[in-house]
Formats: structure tokens, C-alpha cells, sequence
């Protein structure tokens, strides 16, 4: 967990014909590794928005499809401005989430690289077509700027979509910051390509606390890009008539309710999060490990993911004022999901509080399920509908939690 | 793709099913004027199908497949639905995902083919039935043609919900008695040919599949003019002679009573100006090679003393 690992060996370089060669924009084509442990990276001021469009500049991406919802509205929009710029081959407007998640699953059966964006009610009106994107092993990305689903209608911050999302056979990577976010995506890309995963990835991020606000990002030069999709490393053939269009079986599975039909669609599934969980050895040496630890050897300790993980730190400095001693465990990857990882980071904890922006508490169950006896988890503290969680609520959800139990005693 | 492609190597040859060696060694991948009449005398691109006995579907598929242009660059998109159990057995690539985003797939897929082979032709071609194209996916049909998407969209009109039953659908007649639709159908049979011509369609024809060359000349031109122009729709009445009574052996007799005066299939064409420019030109066109052709074989004939 979290060890150190050295740069050559991070991921399997990239094998690319054009690796080291140029594209018309005079970008050189480059390996991941070069790109984030070698190349000398320099700061930006910018908005998560922005920070999007600054990772898809530097992505290779071959499509990408559009369409308004707040907040990733002006991120698909810059991406538009790339496309103008000779940066993606191919970028329009869809008429609607769900036609533009066909489009981008048309486009990556063509093969391309594609990245779309969307947002909450964006998400749940597109949601048939996730299982479609991972039953059809199409690795494309979607970053998820998360926002309230509810009605009445939300523009707000609210990482409930999340939940939606879980059971789909999507990797799903959670960023803190703008700089997780732009790392993620850029990595994300070559995790989610690796012939023993190749299925969809949603790289997230809560809406407007993260697109809408500046922060200092660490970016590598901008004449480097990633490599391009090989199209042909897929584990299931690309629909572009270039390799034998022999039909694909005797008898429809689905016509077929019989123990073939049963264990056709059992071992398919199995075999998508089979892929989530090969992702692993990927994702680790990339992102450091799944989960970020601090101090847990302490009692106390916040486990969660996106922005709450930067209200959790503050909290933990207001706490360490009073003399109240807390860890954290920052959670970058919903799925696949660091069990051991969090098993082991948790195991001498007394209370394990999980501060979320979503009224289900969804990362608490995750987190109950799986470590030892799990009354330890707190769930909470929540905020919901797009308020903003002030660090002051997670040391009184602490405090509170904590007076109780004195008072008990 | 050429036939090198699906040529096999010595050492697997005999582990290959007959099928497989029919198909490379006379298929017509890449046969200049392929067409209906190849029917018969070389491997069809449809193994078997697994539709009902006597289904015109059936028969919709074979003259479908054997009018495309270039069966070797072409991609189907299908959706859920009776034509979704027939595309496994079907040795041209095709997606199938969901149910009625057929045409968004298509739309980025076509896009997608169009950037990666500049150089080739790769004809995208999507084939669905009426719920799919009309009832749940009619703003993707629409809008693909609205954005003058370049490839050829076929709808399989049987003016109902086949596969879950025979549920009423947009297509099915006013009137028509039908699950999900017990008093009858209370509004007309959706005019799509009409909405395609407005909607940016160069190419519509509605017709039925009760003969071979009518299909083969509209599945031809339409894909022809999706590749030069921009969006063609066919729609071709294919009854679902279970749903609405009749034995296997009547599917044509229905279509042909449709298509006579004054039902409702009778063949119809929109063509735009620029389309029907292209259509003359490659008349024009086949006509001369015709007699380029006529007039090398006199050439050749030894003249006689």
C-alpha cells in the first residue's frame, strides 16, 4: 500500500508506433511515465474548467461530443475551442445525454479515444448507456462533474450521482482538487486503454467546488501528448471491417434461455469486473496508491473522497487546536474499491467518521461493508442540495459523537 | 478490408467450419456490381437466420445484403428488436447497444470512420425496426438527418412491436386492433418518409421487399448518396405475418396486395436535385461501361471471312 514505486517501472510503456514522432499540432508523442516523473512540470492558475481542457490538450483524444448542463457546461465548451484549434479530430452538440453517450460508444466502436463530460441530471438521463460502454469494452471517458439530481431543480454541488453509478462496470476515480483532476484524467485514459481492462472510465469531480473555483496545478510542458489509442490492442475486435467480420456466434444469446444463454451473460459480467479489478495493478503505481494516508495510528479517523477530503483536513487542523488528535484516508478510486487498502488503514481505528456532500451516505456503506466490526463507521457528516460543508460541521459531528459517548460512560 | 484478410493459414484450415471456406472462396466481398442475381450462385453474407419461417424479414436481409455496394467497407448498426437476433449470423461488422440510439451510434461511428480512413469508403448503414426508428429513437433518427449525418438508415416497417408481441407502434394503421392498443389504434400511421424529406433526406423510398430488383436499386442509390451527400432512409414493408394472422407461406402475397393501387405500400421516391444529379451520373456511367464492354467483346469476336 502506497509504497514508493520508481518511475520505470510505473506502467507498461507505451509500445506506440508514433511514439517519439509528432502530430500536426507539434506535439510529441509521449510516454505516461515521461510525461508525470520525467518532464519538468510548471504552474498554472486556473479553474477546474480550464484544468479539463489543459489535460484534453495534451490527450490525443479522437472525438469528443457535447452538450450543455451545469457546471461542465464551459468545460465542453473549451474543448470545442481545442477542436477549432486542430487539437481532436472530431467534436459537435449532441441533442441530448443519452444521444451523446451513442454518439461517443459510436465513435470508440469506430476506434477512437473519446472524452465527453456531463453532470447530474445529464448523468442519470445517459445512464442506460454506461453498462453498454463496459458490456461493450469501449474505454471511454466520461468526467462527471457532480451536481444535485433532485427535484425541484439544482444546479447545486451533490455527489449522490455517484451512487447511480456504481454498479455499472465503470472504473470510477474521485478527484480532490484541480490537480487530481487533470492527472486523473490523463492516466485515467491509459489505465482505462490496457488491453486486460479496456472498459469506461467516469473520472469525477464535485461540480463547482472544483470546476468553478482556481487552484494551482502542476501541468508538464504542453509540446508533449499522450499516445494515440491503438484501436487493435482492444479485446474485442473494432467495428471498422478491418478484421474478419465472420459472424459472431451460431444462435443469438438471447434467444437462448437455456444454461448457455445463463452462463454467456454470467461470465460477461463477470469477466467486466474482473477488468475493474485487473485495473488495479495499473492504477496503483499511477495514482499512489488507491487511497492517501495520513497519520492512522490515530484513534480518529475521516475517510472519505472529492472536496469533503479538503474539508476533512482543515477539520483535522481545528481539531489538533484543541488537542484532538484525527487521521485521514483519502479515497481516490470508487471502483475499483481499495478494500484492503482501507481495511488495513483502519484497522487500529476506534471511530471512523466519513464527511460526504450527498444525503445517502453512499461512500459510508461502501466503507461499512467492508472493514471489521463496522459499528466504528460513522456516517456523516452530510450536507446535501449544494451547501458547502464548513470544516466546523465535521469537528462537531466529532466532538458531539465523542461527547455522547462520555457522557455515556 | 479484403479477402486477405479472412483468408486462412494451412495449418487451421481443416478445424474451419464449411461455412468459413464458402465465404472466402465465393463471397462477394469486393465484386464489382454485386447484386441480387448473386443470389444462388456464390456464398450469401447471411448464414441462417432466426426469425420466423416464412418471415419477410428474412428475404429483406438477403437482398439488403447482397445490393450493398461494398460489403467488404461497410458497418451495420442495429437495434434491439426481430433484426436483432439475425445480425449475429451476418459476416458484415455490426453493433448492436441499446434500444433506439441506432442512429447516435451511427452518427459517431460514420464520423469516427470518416477520420481514421480518408482514403476509403467505409459506409455505415443502419438497420432497424419501426418502434426503434420511430417511436423510442425518433429524435435520434431525426437528428442524425437534421446534422446531415452521411450514412443510409433502413427501417423494417411492420407496423408493430414484433419481438415484444405485437404492441401497437407509430407505423401500425390507424384502427388496427393490437395489444397495448385493445380498442384500436386512435391515430394515422406516422408519415416518416414525408418528416425524412423535410428533415434533410436526399434519398427516401418506401417500398416492400416483394421483389428483389426494386430493393436492390433503392438499398444501392441510398447508400451511394449517403456516401456523396449526406442522410437517404428506405423503408421497406416487411409484415409480421405472425402478429397480424397469416400463414408462412403469405408474407408475399401481402406485400404485393400493399403495394397495389391504393394501399398503403405503394413504391414511393423523394430524391433531392443533387441527388438525382448523382443518380444520372452513375447511370450514366454504368451505361458506358456497358458499351465499352459490348463493344470489347465484338472486338475480341474473330471476324468472319
Amino acid at each position: 500500500m502506497n509504497k514508493p514505486v520508481a518511475s520505470p517501472n510505473r506502467v507498461i510503456k507505451s509500445q506506440h508506433v508514433k511514439l517519439g514522432t509528432k502530430n500536426k499540432m507539434d506535439q510529441t508523442y509521449t510516454d505516461i511515465n515521461t510525461m508525470f516523473y520525467d518532464a519538468e512540470r510548471t504552474p498554472s492558475f486556473m479553474t477546474g474548467s480550464e484544468v479539463i481542457r489543459q489535460a484534453i490538450k495534451v490527450a490525443s483524444v479522437g472525438t469528443s461530443v457535447a452538450y450543455p448542463i451545469t457546471p461542465q457546461s464551459e468545460a465542453a465548451a473549451l474543448i470545442g475551442e481545442l477542436y477549432s484549434e486542430g487539437y481532436l479530430e472530431e467534436y459537435f452538440r449532441g441533442e441530448s445525454e443519452f444521444a451523446v453517450m451513442g454518439q461517443c460508444a459510436g465513435a470508440a466502436f469506430g476506434g477512437h479515444r473519446v472524452f465527453t463530460t456531463t453532470a447530474g441530471p445529464g448523468t442519470l438521463r445517459a445512464m442506460e448507456n454506461f453498462p453498454m460502454w463496459a458490456g461493450s469494452r469501449l474505454p471511454i471517458q466520461v468526467c462527471v462533474t457532480m451536481r444535485g439530481v433532485n427535484s425541484p431543480l439544482s444546479i447545486q454541488p451533490d455527489t449522490l450521482e455517484a451512487s447511480y453509478l456504481l454498479e455499472t462496470g465503470m472504473l470510477m476515480w474521485h478527484a480532490e482538487t484541480a490537480q487530481d483532476l487533470y492527472d486523473f484524467i490523463l492516466k485515467g485514459f491509459i489505465v482505462a486503454e490496457q488491453p486486460d481492462v479496456h472498459i469506461p472510465i467516469a473520472t469525477m469531480c464535485d461540480g463547482f467546488f472544483v470546476t468553478h473555483t482556481k487552484d494551482t496545478v502542476m501541468l508538464p510542458p504542453e509540446n508533449l501528448c499522450l499516445t494515440p489509442y491503438d484501436p487493435y490492442k482492444s479485446p474485442v475486435p473494432c467495428m471498422d471491417m478491418e478484421c474478419p467480420p465472420i459472424r459472431m456466434m451460431r444462435d443469438p444469446f438471447v434467444m437462448k434461455s437455456n444454461y448457455i444463454s445463463y452462463s454467456t451473460h454470467a461470465s460477461w459480467q463477470q469477466e467486466v469486473r474482473a477488468a475493474v479489478e485487473r485495473s488495479r495493478k495499473h492504477t496503483i503505481p499511477l495514482l499512489d496508491g488507491l487511497i492517501d494516508v495520513e497519520n492512522i495510528d490515530r484513534e480518529i479517523l475521516l475517510v472519505s473522497s472529492g472536496t469533503a477530503v479538503s474539508q476533512g483536513r482543515e477539520a483535522i487542523r481545528l481539531l489538533e487546536e484543541e488537542g484532538i488528535k484525527v487521521g485521514l484516508v483519502k479515497i481516490k478510486t470508487i471502483r475499483p474499491f481499495p478494500h484492503e487498502e482501507i481495511k488495513e488503514a483502519t484497522k487500529r481505528a476506534k471511530h471512523i467518521f466519513v464527511p460526504e456532500f450527498n444525503m445517502a451516505g453512499w461512500l459510508a456503506r461502501e466503507i461499512k461493508a467492508i472493514v471489521p466490526n463496522n459499528e466504528r463507521v460513522v456516517a456523516g457528516p452530510h450536507v446535501a442540495g449544494g451547501m458547502t460543508m464548513p470544516s466546523e460541521v465535521i469537528v462537531e459531528e466529532i466532538k458531539k459523537y465523542l461527547g455522547i459517548e462520555v457522557a455515556r460512560k | 478490408m479484403n479477402k486477405d484478410k479472412i483468408t486462412l493459414c494451412e495449418e487451421l484450415a481443416d478445424i474451419m467450419p464449411p461455412e468459413y471456406h464458402e465465404l472466402v472462396e465465393t463471397a462477394t466481398y469486393g465484386k464489382e456490381g454485386r447484386g441480387w442475381k448473386d443470389i444462388g450462385s456464390s456464398k450469401e453474407l447471411i448464414e441462417q437466420h432466426s426469425l420466423c419461417a416464412g418471415c419477410p424479414e428474412s428475404i429483406a436481409f438477403r437482398y439488403i445484403l447482397a445490393s450493398l455496394p461494398a460489403p467488404e467497407n461497410t458497418v451495420f448498426v442495429g437495434s434491439t428488436g426481430c433484426t436483432s437476433l439475425v445480425f449475429p449470423h451476418v459476416a458484415v461488422q455490426n453493433i448492436h447497444s441499446l434500444f433506439g440510439n441506432q442512429n447516435a451510434i451511427a452518427s459517431g461511428l460514420k464520423r469516427t470512420l470518416k477520420r481514421r480512413f480518408p482514403d476509403v469508403e467505409k459506409d455505415v448503414v443502419v438497420l432497424a425496426g419501426d418502434g426503434a426508428t420511430v417511436d423510442i429513437g425518433l429524435d435520434m433518427t431525426m437528428q442524425s438527418w437534421f446534422r446531415q449525418e452521411k450514412f443510409t438508415t433502413i427501417c423494417f416497417d411492420n407496423e408493430l412491436y414484433a419481438n415484444t408481441g405485437g404492441q401497437e407502434s407509430g407505423l401500425m394503421q390507424k384502427g388496427f386492433v393490437a395489444k397495448m392498443a385493445p380498442a384500436g389504434k386512435n391515430f394515422d400511421k406516422v408519415r416518416l418518409p414525408e418528416i425524412a424529406r423535410e428533415a434533410g433526406c436526399h434519398y427516401v423510398a418506401m417500398l416492400t421487399v416483394s421483389k428483389p430488383n426494386r430493393v436492390e436499386k433503392a438499398i444501392r442509390q441510398a447508400v451511394m448518396i449517403a456516401r456523396e451527400i449526406g442522410p437517404t432512409y428506405v423503408q421497406l414493408y416487411t409484415p409480421c405475418i405472425l402478429e397480424i394472422g397469416k400463414q408462412s407461406m403469405e408474407g408475399l402475397d401481402e406485400m404485393k396486395d400493399a403495394e397495389s393501387i391504393g394501399g398503403r405500400f405503394v413504391m414511393k421516391e423523394y430524391i433531392s436535385d443533387q441527388a438525382q444529379q448523382l443518380i444520372d451520373d452513375m447511370e450514366a456511367e454504368e451505361k458506358a461501361k456497358k458499351k465499352a464492354a459490348k463493344e470489347a467483346k465484338k472486338a475480341k469476336k474473330p471476324v468472319s471471312a
